[in-house]
């Protein structure tokens, strides 16, 4: 992992006494609330439905134990509304059936950070420097600026990997944060980067994304995409270079963001979005930022070229860990020749063949723990399941986890005689359900019980669908299927790129769902990156569980072989899907169930979320 | 920087010529010959484009008058602004000088170039590579 210098960590110091400041002219009447806004939103935290939200920053999704632990300690002593805030809250959440808000978790999103959902604003600035500690913070993370840059889970790691993404991403992580020029961009700007043939950073759905490539020549460069993005436009970026030599990409990028601070639209938050920039100009976008490239390059003297000194000292940060002293605490723990149980060794084997990924180095696996599971929303962890995965990390992983984009933890240094042993301890934890990958491993956003921007939630439908399928035998024959939910168009939960896609839409106040099939996040799972298309009109939220399944047996149906979902799809064309989706609409929806509660005006914090 | 009060700025009355520049404007269409300040204005805080105005000005066009930012200017933008170029801001009404100073003090540096320190810091201050001990290269441990 990334070292950080006396100075990273002074920096972040700063930077929560900063926030410190603000806070404290707020709470003092000399910052109002309209400029305090997007102060605190560039800090992470944002007030939603009815408390603030945390958003930490995970760069690349990389976490030490040492961080899950201090992120157990936020969940277990600050993820806690005021009992005036929760009854509040549970008390208009139960108007539309909500009988449940989880307190005391993080939640993993698909950018790999970690979110609080009910700290109170006036202990924000303990926590930033709780953060601090461990050189965590949420600088970027929300707010109209270029935001945490995200990687492949497998970055490192991956057998197909041409080049290690993380040096480049953590040199781009300094480059970005606090960067005066670029700090009130026309909306948020969010780079992904990956360097494996196997795209699984959903890289064109950026609005940068970066392709670590070797030209004809042998030599490292990246393929540059601009101006991918979901919300109620979804956009494929466009390739705006097909080969920029590896040091000069943050050159090329001051052009890229300069171009669209300047010329991006700012009457219309629906339209501010790079995409939107790229898809009106095209041609003459892409013409300004090469000529704005050359300037740099020419007149400014290519300032932020990338040293080889500088890539090879981060670089150096980023060497596997000696696993010399393997896994002894384990091996305390769980008997060294740990055998799987007869009775067991199908769950071993599924959880193998799922959650467990080859690795560069043939003696290492990487493997994922799966926090999709009933009971608890996609992507949750409370404090005892944090401090858990921290203990599994240390015993399994040289103390390194990954935030993956499916909001699961990888662990990815796992030696392969550990693998019972690991499977043993992560079992125990609930956290080894062989599931990655499968529909159950669904992403979703928090939505309607949290997010008040969201249209309708998302969790119930989440647990209604995992109840639904709890059959491991019913789930391992459905195969590979991404099953995306974002409880409004805003697309948190990448429903665009979900093979199946369910949106939370608002009509006449209530809560609805539009369900699309055939979205691709671009893996190659999924093939070339591509929206899903709608099947119909929205359905009722009792339908949607009634719907997918409708859409799954149509699957099954018409299946070839071991054929997946999505290429079923391509063969099959959605018109079949379409009939199938909508003969399962329900007489009576009982509609009268889902009244949308109105929320408390903090509207203009989504708009910039 | 300096920090002018919002009723302490004037238009006029100035040695040289002054250009009040609209942040959708383009800096590189202006003649900018015995011009002695340029006012660059901010409707909004959040409107960023004045930024990138300035670092055109600034470092792109050489200009070394004065870069004087107006409009929704507050002591939480004053640092980027001067890193951006800018040398005076029109503080508005409400903006409490006595907190400004201490947003000028509280970083000790910036990882990136910027108009006024043209290199990044890993070209000013390079810092050793971290000690490998525990590290190995892949495969050699196990």
């Amino acid at each position: 992992m990334y070292q950080y210098t006396e100075f990273d960590r002074q920096f972040v110091r700063a930077r929560a006494a900063q926030h410190r400041d603000q806070l404290e002219r707020n709470l003092a009447g000399t910052l109002s609330d309209d400029d305090f806004r997007p102060l605190r939103l560039q800090n992470g935290w944002y007030i939603q439905r009815y408390a603030p939200m945390l958003r930490v920053a995970v760069p690349y999704g990389e976490l030490a134990s040492s961080q899950l632990r201090v992120l157990a300690r936020i969940a277990r002593e600050y993820d806690h509304p005021s009992k005036e805030v929760f009854d509040k809250a549970i008390g208009t959440q139960a108007t539309w059936g909500t009988t449940h808000l989880p307190v005391g978790y993080g939640h993993f999103t698909t950018r790999q950070n970690v979110q609080f959902n009910w700290i109170p604003l006036a202990k924000s600035a303990d926590v930033m420097d709780l953060l601090a500690t461990v050189n965590m913070h949420g600088i970027q993370t929300s707010g109209n600026c270029i935001r945490n840059i995200t990687s492949d889970e497998l970055a490192g790691v991956a057998p197909d990997e041409i080049a290690d993404p993380r040096p480049f991403a953590e040199i781009m992580r300094q480059w970005s944060t606090l960067h005066p020029e670029f700090a009130f961009l026309p909306r948020k700007f969010k780079i992904a980067i990956t360097g494996a043939t196997n795209d699984r950073a959903a890289v064109r759905w950026h609005d940068v994304g970066l392709h670590l490539i070797k030209n004809d020549a042998g030599e490292l460069g990246f393929r540059v995409f601009v101006g991918g993005g979901m919300g109620r436009t979804p956009v494929i970026s466009t390739e705006i270079r097909a080969f920029l030599p590896w040091n000069q990409i943050m050159n090329y990028l001051e052009a890229v963001v300069r171009v669209y601070n300047r010329w991006g639209r700012r009457d219309n938050a629906y339209k501010a979005r790079i995409k939107i920039l790229v898809k009106a100009e095209g041609q003459r976008y892409i013409d300004e930022v090469e000529a704005e490239y050359q300037q740099i390059l020419t007149r400014d003297g290519a300032p932020h070229t990338i040293s080889q000194a500088e890539l090879d000292r981060v670089s150096a940060c980023f060497v596997p860990p000696a696993l010399a002293e393997r896994a002894q605490a384990a091996i305390k723990t769980v008997a060294n020749n740990t055998t799987v149980p007869a009775e067991r060794q199908k769950d071993y084997d599924r959880w193998l063949q799922q959650n467990v990924a080859s690795h560069k180095n043939p003696a290492l696996r990487a493997v994922t723990l799966s926090y999709k599971r009933l009971g608890q929303a996609p992507g949750d962890a409370d404090a005892d399941q944090l401090d858990t995965a921290a203990a599994l990390a240390d015993e399994f992983s040289a103390g390194e986890v990954r935030v993956t984009h499916d909001q699961n933890l990888l662990l990815p240094w796992v030696r392969a005689e550990d693998l019972p042993a690991l499977w043993v301890a992560a079992s125990h934890a609930g956290l080894a359900r062989s599931n990655i990958r499968l529909l159950t491993d669904m992403i979703a956003c928090p939505g309607g019980d949290f997010c008040a921007l969201a249209n309708a939630r998302s969790i119930p439908v989440a647990a209604a669908i995992t109840e639904r399928y709890q059959d491991m035998d019913e789930l391992h024959d459905l195969g590979e299927i991404d099953l995306h939910i974002s409880g409004c168009i805003n697309s948190c939960g990448h429903h665009h790129s979900g093979h199946i896609g369910i949106l939370g839409v608002d009509k006449d106040g209530k809560e609805w769902y539009q369900v699309s099939i055939g979205g691709s996040d671009g893996s190659d799972l999924s093939g070339d990156a591509v929206p899903g298309k709608v099947v119909g009109p929205s359905f009722g939220a009792l339908e949607v569980p009634g719907v997918i399944e409708a859409l799954l047996d149509t699957f099954r149906q018409h299946r070839n072989g071991r054929e997946t979902f999505i290429d079923c799809v391509k063969r099959v064309g959605l018109d079949t899907f379409k009939t199938a989706a909508n003969s399962a609409r329900l007489a009576d929806k009982h509609e009268e169930l889902h009244a949308m509660p109105k929320t408390s005006g903090y509207a203009k914090d989504v708009q910039e979320a | 920087m300096k920090l002018i009060a919002a009723s302490a700025h004037s238009t006029g009355a100035t040695a040289g010529k002054v250009i009040e520049l609209a942040n959708t404007e383009d800096p590189r269409t202006l003649d900018l010959s015995r011009v002695s300040r340029i006012d660059l204005n901010f409707p909004k805080f959040t409107d960023g484009r004045a930024y990138s105005q300035a670092f055109l000005l600034r470092r792109r066009l050489g200009f070394t008058g004065e870069l004087r930012a107006t409009g929704d200017v507050l002591i939480d933008q004053l640092v980027q602004m001067e890193r951006t170029g800018f040398d005076v801001a029109v503080l508005r009404a409400d903006q409490n000088v006595d907190f400004a100073q201490r947003q000028f003090d509280r970083y000790r540096g910036f990882y990136q170039g910027d108009a006024v320190t043209v290199s990044p810091r890993f070209v000013t201050h390079p810092q050793p590579a971290p000690a490998t001990a525990g590290f190995v290269q892949t495969g050699a441990a196990i």
